[in-house]
């Protein structure tokens, strides 16, 4: 796997993380405004913010006093080109077909 | 092989079940029952029919895929296509019987390295990848 892949893969495992993640990428947001519903301080916020600037998956700018955070989905893609490439959707939904067989009659 | 035909790029994903061809049959062509494993939709399962899938919008991406059936062959073969933000894609399901029950091969065929973006603006979409990925990672040396 690249090294950017487990960049991502890292940055993305921890909930908070992702949790951050996904709302950046529904628009730009303040470390302030991150905070205020993330259910942790904003020195943590910070931290995961870092964490999430070294794998390139956000960007920020600076506009008068604050900083803006922003998702870039696309430094999703080698973790995209990983799970195509071995077919992890498929292998997630084949599983999902086997539990449904479980339930369903003769 | 021509030249254009080598730079498609398939998906394959194999998988045994403990259930005759026939059950599994069933689950690959009721809408009710797609709708429990893959996606909402309005499959029937007649040569010829169009028919979308449906998953929850994601950003940048509207969460349907349109489809027409390809070929339907019972508890042997579904083909079907797969359309979704202008990359096209042929998904065929091969049903073959086993001692302990059947063994599915689903086969995704046909994204170009030009679609590369459509496919993965597509597959950011899917609901379960993100909720996936904590296992995938959990799994990871």
């Amino acid at each position: 796997m690249p090294g950017s892949a487990n960049h991502v893969f890292k940055a993305l495992a921890d909930p908070t993380r992702r949790a951050i993640f996904e709302r950046l990428t529904r628009g730009e947001l303040t470390v302030h405004a991150l905070t205020e519903r993330s259910g942790v301080s904003q020195p943590m916020v910070s931290k995961h913010l870092s964490a999430l600037k070294r794998a390139r998956l956000v960007r920020n700018r600076r506009k008068g006093r604050e900083t803006h955070y922003q998702a870039r989905p696309e430094a999703l893609a080698p973790l995209v080109e990983w799970m195509s490439d071995y077919g992890a959707f498929w292998q997630n939904r084949l599983d999902k077909l086997g539990e449904l067989l479980e339930r369903m009659e003769k | 092989m021509t030249t254009a035909e080598s730079q498609l790029r398939s998906v394959i994903v194999e998988k045994e079940f403990p259930h005759p061809p026939e059950k599994v049959w069933r689950a690959l062509t009721d809408s009710s029952l797609i709708a429990q494993w893959l996606m909402r939709n309005d499959f029937e399962p007649v040569t010829g029919h169009a028919f979308t899938l449906r998953a929850d919008p994601a950003p940048n991406w509207n969460g349907i895929i349109d489809c027409e059936v390809l070929e339907v062959d019972p508890s042997k073969t579904l083909s079907y296509t797969w359309g979704t933000m202008g990359m096209g894609s042929v998904v065929t399901f091969t049903l073959t019987p086993t001692e302990a029950g059947t063994h599915v091969r689903v086969e995704q065929a046909g994204f170009r390295p030009d679609q590369e973006q459509n496919y993965r603006g597509a597959m950011y979409g899917w609901k379960s990848f993100m909720g996936k990925l904590e296992n995938v990672v959990a799994g990871l040396a």
